[in-house]
């Protein structure tokens, strides 16, 4: 190891900045990684003026970056999820671009598509499905079961500061050095100090690292949440479905995250003390780290996807205007797929040498998750039969996403067998199938949402015309990029390749890429969607906050929801208890008497740890010592003088809460009540009219 | 569901009109719980690699050449003391007993808990100058990524003590400094519980067969 003669920058130095290489060698390959470098600065130069120029700095402390509130925390983390998304399309076209350049070495080199691969995995699993997944459970948890904030709002802020920082060092890789070439899954001894001395699986390791913890102490809180904060009568049995994803998820995050942080914080002790963990000499032994990788890569993907089932069960029966169909096998069916995902994490290395009995058993252990999942598609079918169905955006992902969800998860019963699973491993074939069940799974079941819920979070509706051009183009776009990788997959195409030579994928491979194309369509067109909106925004203000005639707690409250959430908190006894209310004519009663209020006060530690944890990051990539040490003795005293604060709470007095309160009230008898059929018409206040003989 | 009864955490003394306190240090114990329970895959985790390395010594030296019990027993005994004596702080703040007799078996338990330190740290020396370091087998690297990781928990915990007592000084016994205490408590024993793994598994499972 070098690692203990570096000087006072450690091994940073001119040669780590991409601009270096474009002097030096000035071609293609160095144009589109100081493009993508020029990119990250400008973005970040351009925030900083705006913010400036419009005097922002003063709010976005305040109301923002020190706020605990369970709902802002949210949006910030839906905010940087799609940030990232962004980053993470681009990339998908770029390597789609290299791929459809024909047989032949197209316009990028080995090194620089292998980074592309590595951030695009990267990227799309830990900074945009998992910080969407929870910025969505954050905003909806507590509103769902009737609690006034999360159990443990600081920690909440906390862990969004720690997710954040460590999406930044992505950011930061692309500036500063390069980012690792191992691929998401980072295998050793590949990524190695043998193998791979550079930067790039440091930036990787400490990434995951850093946010792993952001993510165990979400999971902490949300089951804490969940299992302790639900408002008087809401039983178990009475949450409503999302809320039952999140349980799982918790459950699913408390025990997988750890495998991920044993195997990267190993992976940093062979690369940076020289242990010998996972190397080639002295009894490394790199299957350990498979193991653990998927021990935790397995249950990742379910926890990932299970919340997003826990918005299609919400859009499917609120735009069916039915109760969810089969409300109890979907507990059982989410239970036994987050149980059986510990189960099968194996069948990601088949072919790496473990006998056939112990292939079969996992794979056999595969297959029966398409049970449980086949068990909630009847469902949701179900729920839509005879329902009276709008065809409102959330309700076409949702449609969407049935039909392409089921070709996905069919495949997976493919590969789920170890025989053939043989043939088509690491092809193309498997990249479509994962894409095919993340995109149409995670994402759309996330736009739905947020096409669902946006005009609870900000008392405004999304544009419908631009919900419906975005619905086309992600379907069209995914259709066109991956189903064709299907076909090539099994025609042989190995995944990962910067480079081919058979001509017969290029047909498949232009097809490609023109649906990427599509694909960044419509990232472009949820953009236009959100900047109509805003503009359109008086147009469409739902006040009293139930613009869908839907059936949980959150529509029962204003839209934007107050500080507190609930004046009084509600006493649940129904499982679609307002939808109940509704039908009993009581949804929007006079509380007699009101309650002061406690609520968290702001606190700056989320951000100060999110400072200090990135630059200890980034001291640690790049052999700072004497910065890495000062950064961990800053974070060690930034949480011992914050625990010495007492002043962590603050009082929203009754009156305060009884003028808001009947203010709203007013608002509320004085609108005009809208059937379902004009719920997208200007006229809808947020006062649904339900039909009540449809309901029963 | 059964509601739990309202002393469902023993040794935490709010009395009898503190609901909301009751309520708040529920969730947030329930809270420690959880995540012991995550923490506690980390070892799970690291144990289960030092049984798959145990046989990769790659020619270094082993458990036999490396592991002194009687160290290990002089140990074990401090880190058990010491969990009777933060329980016996805990039974001073169950029964009213003064402040001050709080903080003293928080200071035997620091004592105990550096010690025990100590001790662990000359065990590292003594295996290092064998030539037992990290760096040199798979076997080695994985009996230091879980007993110093162990260690680790210990120091952290000391700090934790520290802050603590001075928290219990400044702050008085506020809900909330109560409440740290009983989550110190937890901590603490969940040490003591993953010493015993560590010496049933590593130390005599690795004499038994490394």
């Amino acid at each position: 190891m070098t690692s203990t003669d570096s000087g006072f920058f450690g091994r940073l130095n001119w040669d780590a900045f991409p601009i270096a290489g474009l002097i030096q060698n000035p071609n293609t390959n160095e144009i589109v990684a100081n493009a993508a470098a020029g990119i990250v600065i400008v973005g970040v130069v351009a925030v900083l003026g705006l913010l400036t120029w419009f005097r922002l700095w003063g709010p976005l402390w305040r109301d923002w970056l020190t706020s605990a509130d369970h709902k802002k925390i949210g949006i910030m983390y839906i905010v940087f999820a799609i940030v990232m998304l962004a980053r993470g399309v681009l990339e998908g076209v770029v390597m789609r671009a290299q791929q459809a350049a024909g047989p032949g070495d197209g316009f990028l080199e080995a090194e620089h598509f292998a980074e592309l691969f590595s951030t695009h995995g990267t990227i799309m699993i830990f900074f945009v499905a998992v910080p969407f997944v929870f910025g969505v459970a954050n905003f909806l948890v507590p509103l769902m079961i009737g609690a006034r904030d999360v159990a443990f709002p600081v920690m909440n802020q906390i862990s969004l500061g720690l997710t954040v920082s460590a999406g930044m060092m992505l950011m930061v890789s692309l500036v500063v050095g390069e980012f690792s070439t191992g691929g998401w899954t980072a295998y050793p001894p590949y990524t190695g100090a043998a193998f791979n001395p550079g930067v790039g699986p440091d930036y990787w390791i400490w990434a995951i690292v850093v946010s792993g913890i952001g993510t165990t102490l979400t999971g902490i809180n949300f089951a804490v949440t969940i299992y302790k904060l639900r408002a008087p009568g809401m039983k178990f049995m009475r949450l409503p479905m999302y809320c039952w994803t999140i349980i799982c998820s918790s459950i699913l995050i408390i025990f997988a995250m750890p495998p991920l942080g044993v195997a990267a914080l190993l992976l940093a002790a062979d690369r940076y003390l020289d242990f010998h963990f996972f190397t080639n000499d002295l009894g490394g032994n790199m299957m350990n780290y498979a193991n653990l990788f998927w021990l935790f890569g397995h249950p990742e993907v379910y926890l990932l996807v299970l919340p997003a089932y826990g918005i299609y069960s919400e859009v499917f029966a609120t735009f069916s205007a039915k109760r969810l169909y089969g409300y109890n096998s979907l507990v059982i069916a989410t239970m036994s797929i987050a149980v059986l995902s510990f189960t099968v994490w194996l069948h990601h290395f088949f072919t790496m040498g473990q006998s056939a009995l112990i292939n079969a058993v996992f794979g056999i252990a595969t297959m029966l998750i398409a049970i449980p999942t086949g068990v909630k598609v009847y469902d949701w079918m179900a729920t839509l039969w005879r329902g009276r169905i709008r065809f409102s955006v959330p309700m076409l992902y949702g449609l969407a996403f049935l039909m392409l969800f089921v070709i996905g998860g069919l495949s997976g019963v493919i590969l789920a067998n170890p025989t053939v699973d043989y043939q088509v491993h690491n092809t193309l074939f498997l990249v479509a199938h994962f894409h095919n069940v993340l995109l149409p799974g995670v994402l759309f079941g996330l736009l739905a949402g947020y096409n669902y819920w946006f005009p609870k979070a900000f008392g405004f509706r999304l544009n419908e015309f631009w919900g419906r051009v975005t619905v086309v183009l992600w379907t069209v776009g995914f259709m066109l990029t991956f189903l064709p990788l299907y076909f090539v997959g099994l025609m042989g195409m190995p995944r990962r390749s910067y480079s081919w030579e058979d001509p017969s994928f290029h047909p498949y491979m232009i097809v490609a890429v023109l649906g990427a194309l599509v694909i960044l369509a419509a990232l472009l067109s949820v953009l236009v969607q959100l900047w109509v909106s805003i503009r359109d925004r008086e147009k469409t203000r739902v006040p009293v906050g139930d613009p869908w005639d839907a059936r949980t707690l959150e529509w029962s409250i204003p839209a934007p929801p107050p500080p507190y959430n609930f004046a009084i908190i509600p006493n649940v006894t129904d499982r679609d208890n307002f939808a109940a209310a509704k039908e009993r004519g009581d949804a929007y009663p006079t509380p007699d008497e009101y309650e002061d209020i406690v609520m968290p006060r702001n606190t700056s530690i989320g951000f100060i740890l999110c400072v200090v944890s990135g630059i200890w990051m980034f001291a640690l990539v790049w052999w700072i010592w004497w910065l890495a040490a000062l950064m961990t003795v800053l974070i060690i005293l930034s949480i011992i003088v914050w625990s010495f604060d007492t002043e962590t709470e603050e009082v929203i007095t009754a009156e305060q809460v009884r003028k808001d309160h009947e203010a709203w009230l007013a608002i509320v008898h004085s609108a005009a009540a809208v059937d379902r059929d004009h719920e997208t018409a200007p006229e809808n206040r947020g006062l649904a009219r339900p039909d009540l003989e449809a309901v029963t | 569901m059964r509601r739990a009864p309202s002393h469902s955490y023993p040794g935490l003394n709010l009395g009898e009109d503190h609901a909301s306190a009751h309520k708040s240090s529920e969730v947030v114990t329930f809270g420690f719980w959880v995540f012991l329970m995550s923490d506690l895959v980390y070892f799970g985790l690291m144990f289960a690699i030092y049984i798959t390395m145990i046989d990769a010594q790659a020619g270094g030296p082993g458990p036999h050449e490396l592991f002194d019990l009687k160290s290990i027993f002089a140990q074990t005994l401090i880190l058990l003391t010491s969990s009777l004596t933060v329980g016996l702080a805990m039974l001073a703040l169950k029964y009213n007993l003064p402040r001050a007799r709080i903080v003293l078996w928080f200071g035997v338990t620091l004592v105990l808990g550096i010690s025990f330190l100590v001790l662990e740290i000359r065990d590292f020396m003594a295996m290092a100058e064998q030539g037992g370091i990290p760096q040199r087998s798979g076997f080695l690297s994985a009996f230091y990524g879980l007993v110093p990781l162990h260690g680790l928990h210990v120091a952290a915990g000391c700090l934790w003590l520290i802050v603590l007592g001075i928290q219990l000084r400044v702050m008085g016994m506020t809900d909330l400094v109560i409440s740290r205490v009983m989550r110190l408590a937890l901590f603490w024993h969940f040490l003591d519980l993953i010493w015993i793994g560590i010496i049933t598994i590593v130390y005599f499972g690795g004499l038994t067969y490394g």
